[in-house]
């Protein structure tokens, strides 16, 4: 190895940001557009989908047929580099704890590959303790945020439709696209038994919205990132037209190591890690904008110590790394006997779900105290590695042409299974709201560096009854609709207590927050209600980690809100020269 | 117009999708041009991060796992589970063998199950027809056969075969449902620039259903007429 030094860039930015996803891509769009200089660091490689997305690859294009790999957990066409594990990047447990962490390495980070579904947060919840008297309220209400929503589904583009629904807020949406065929059956057999169904808000251009960005071409891969730029990533749509302005210098393959402080306390830059040359380097500028996830933002932060921040910067509360939470999740799936030999064609239709089920009912009825959103799945997939897989458990069970089969078999007879199930099967997914505890956090292992001799998390996360009673309901809601429609259960329908009815382990759902709280409090919370340090004037946080709560809601679009609400307070007090 | 072709212009910008959607309607020569290109060029990687292309660098470059006569009674068994009918061609047709040495290879945890299944396969062939399972005649072949695809109707003592080809008709399947010939045979429609209409008319007909007025009014729709 080349002798370690440590390289200083000489040039002064007004914002160092790390982490190149939602919200550190939020940032660099905001406070370039506002002529601030802007160095934005990614711990990834360079990554345009126009250049690398595998939209529109055969499944014979891939050598092991689309199946996932270490470095693409979804699957071999995924658009997210990396996933539960990295190479030379462990993450550790406490006391059982099962955390199950998501890293992506890529620029625009996790939003190359998400599911695109937007929802905003609703009025109740930012004011959950006052509501049902557990975690704590925020310190904004949906009326701040309101406007940030607003000029964010007018900026990216999300398509859904104005319900009226008090907890689940219209926006300015774009058109949806109509329900596919198994979704007028989930929407009519779930309105049998008053279970509502409504379009789905996902960030997909239906129409298009500016000159750079092209409108859907309806192929449902917005999981591999779409090369037009018709649905929102963080890359296409705020880092390149960030980048495009000419104040922001990108530099890819940079891990952050600590935010640097000076005699004042205040943040004066990054010191990171270039992955290419392995060579330290240190970066300056007036303020430090921690974007690189909930757990990642935390684990800076806790290894920035110095004898002014001895629990590490921005912590004189204590609090950085604790109140992590994740979506609760669990799935069912079956078969509709009435879609077995379908009639074929293209219904593809946008990277996901077309209608979907907001939370609707009352939680003082029921034994657990936040609700849960379903998402639905099913159709003409394209055949990828496991297509059928087990078929040996289903072709026995039904009549095929009216013929009944024996269970397994071989030749043109089992051909013609494979034909007549295709696209009968049917998924839902409950993703739902847990309770942020001070006891579910991450820490520093004392023990454990990762390859650049960065100390690594270590996680101490559980569920309650609460998440638990609730996957409980989820599985008891699949069963009712699935029967409502005529359906088999297929998968799912086994678990139950002895596996906390089929709950997802923490993390698995990939919504982390609430590591870097914001909140009034400075002895409560490290942030606040700007996202900012209430210890370091200019240190932000801008991802995930700035939630108190995380709703029912996936949590892009109010990573996206609050992101460009700090941004424009940054540029503000940036004016005022307060920081 | 082809796929690749088709994506460009979309890229560029200045074509609009109805344009492209007709261009596409024009019937393609894809298959063969494609598989030509492919050659010539090697695979398109650039969707590739670089852990990943030296992976698999290695897995293209990597010694064979199964011998011959392995491979033998592999193509066999296939063309027994994928056999060419009215619709398309067998599992070899489809070089599923290929994709069976490939994957074991990129999945290790199916080189003893299947390594070891088609161990236990030809001791049983040694001990009922004194030969391995690739050189008995068809008819035996069959008889070998029967007796470990019926999952619910095996003897107790044919499991470990019934586990076996249970994940051989898997391996085949999804070797033979992921080609070009077996996304055909299947039906799978999709992966082309599309404009979602919603549901054919005939199909919501079919299954009597019907768009509400509310999401005929909401909804984005494309003139077919055009």
């Amino acid at each position: 190895m080349d002798d370690i030094q440590i390289k200083k860039q000489p040039k002064k930015y007004d914002a160092i940001i790390v982490g190149s996803g939602a919200g550190g891509g939020m940032a660099a769009y905001v406070l370039a557009n506002a002529g601030l200089k802007v160095c934005l660091l990614e711990a990834g490689p360079n990554y345009d989908p126009r250049e690398n997305s595998s939209q529109l690859k055969q499944p014979w294009e891939s050598p092991r047929r689309g199946a996932s790999t270490k470095f693409r957990p979804f699957g071999d066409f995924d658009g997210c580099y990396w996933g539960w594990e990295i190479d030379g990047e462990p993450y550790t447990q406490k006391d059982g704890s099962n955390w199950e962490w998501w890293r992506a390495r890529m620029v625009g980070g996790r939003t190359n590959h998400w599911g695109r579904i937007s929802l905003r947060f609703g009025p109740n919840d930012f004011k959950r303790r006052s509501i049902d008297g557990l975690g704590d309220d925020w310190p904004i209400s949906y009326d701040d945020v309101k406007p940030y929503y607003d000029k964010i589904d007018k900026l990216i583009g999300v398509f859904g439709t104005n319900e009226g629904l008090y907890n689940d807020p219209d926006g300015l949406f774009l058109p949806p696209p109509k329900p596919r065929l198994h979704e007028l059956f989930i929407k009519k057999a779930a309105g049998n038994i008053n279970i509502p169904v409504i379009p789905s808000r996902l960030s997909i251009l239906t129409k298009k919205i500016n000159k750079d960005r092209e409108a859907c071409f309806y192929c449902a891969q917005c999981g591999r990132s779409c090369k037009i730029y018709g649905d929102f990533s963080s890359s296409s749509v705020l880092v390149k037209p960030a980048v495009a302005t000419g104040n922001v210098d990108l530099v890819v393959n940079a891990m952050a190591r600590e935010v640097l402080t000076n005699r004042d306390g205040l943040a004066t830059g990054v010191s990171y890690v270039n992955k290419a040359d392995m060579q330290e380097y240190q970066v300056f500028g007036r303020t430090v904008i921690l974007a690189a996830s909930a757990c990642e933002s935390a684990r800076l932060m806790l290894n920035s110590k110095s004898t002014r921040y001895p629990n590490g910067i921005g912590n004189s509360s204590g609090v950085v790394g604790k109140y992590l939470h994740d979506s609760t999740g669990a799935d069912m799936g079956g078969i509709i006997p009435e879609l077995f030999d379908r009639k074929r064609y293209n219904e593809d239709g946008v990277g996901g779900m077309h209608v979907y089920t907001p939370w609707w009912l009352d939680n003082k009825k029921l034994d657990f105290p936040r609700g849960y959103h379903i998402e639905y799945g099913g159709g003409f997939g394209m055949p990828l590695y496991g297509f059928n897989w087990d078929i040996q458990n289903l072709n026995g069970m039904f009549k095929v042409h009216g013929k009944q089969k024996e269970a397994g078999g071989y030749g043109a007879s089992l051909k013609e299974d494979y034909r007549y199930f295709f696209g009968a099967h049917v998924g839902m997914a409950g993703r739902g709201e847990g309770i942020a505890r001070e006891d579910s956090y991450c820490e520093i292992d004392p023990n454990v560096v990762d390859k650049y001799g960065i100390p690594v998390l270590r996680f101490h996360t559980k569920w309650s009854d609460y998440e638990i009673n609730q996957a409980k309901h989820m599985k008891e809601t699949f069963k009712e609709i699935l029967h409502s429609m005529g359906a088999v259960v297929t998968w799912g329908g086994d678990d139950g207590a002895h596996n906390n009815y089929g709950l997802h382990n923490p993390g698995n759902i990939i919504h982390e927050a609430g590591t870097v709280r914001m909140g009034n409090d400075a002895k409560k919370s490290p942030l606040n209600k700007y996202s900012q340090s209430h210890d370091v004037k200019n240190l932000f946080c801008v991802d995930g980690g700035q939630f108190v709560s995380q709703a029912d809601k996936n949590i892009t679009w109010t990573i996206l809100a609050l992101s460009m609400r700090a941004s424009e307070y940054i540029v503000d007090q940036m004016k005022k020269q307060n920081i | 117009m082809d796929r690749r072709d088709s994506l460009k212009a979309l890229i560029v910008g200045g074509i609009s999708t109805t344009v492209l959607l007709d261009a596409c309607k024009q019937p393609a020569k894809e298959g063969a041009e494609n598989t030509e290109n492919k050659d010539a060029k090697g695979p398109d990687e650039s969707d590739r991060m670089d852990e990943e292309k030296l992976v698999n660098k290695q897995l293209r470059e990597a010694p064979k796992f199964f011998n011959d006569n392995e491979m033998a009674a592999i193509t066999i068994l296939g063309d027994i589970i994928i056999p060419k009918d009215d619709v398309s061609g067998s599992a070899s047709d489809a070089k599923v063998p290929d994709f069976i040495e490939f994957i074991v290879k990129d999945m290790p945890e199916h080189q003893t199950p299947m390594r070891g299944g088609l161990r236990w396969l030809d001791m049983q062939c040694l001990t009922r027809y004194e030969k391995a399972f690739k050189d008995c005649n068809h008819t035996q072949q069959m008889e070998m056969v029967d007796e470990i695809a019926w999952p619910k109707k095996a003897k107790p003592e044919m499991q470990q075969g019934v586990a076996f080809f249970n994940l051989m008709r898997n391996l085949t399947a999804t070797g033979f449902y992921t080609t070009e010939m077996g996304v055909k045979d299947v039906g799978y429609k999709g992966n082309a620039p599309n404009q979602w209409n919603g549901v054919p008319d005939d199909v919501l007909k079919q299954y009597n259903m019907a768009y509400t007025e509310k999401e005929l009014k909401e909804c984005i729709s494309f003139d077919t007429k055009a």
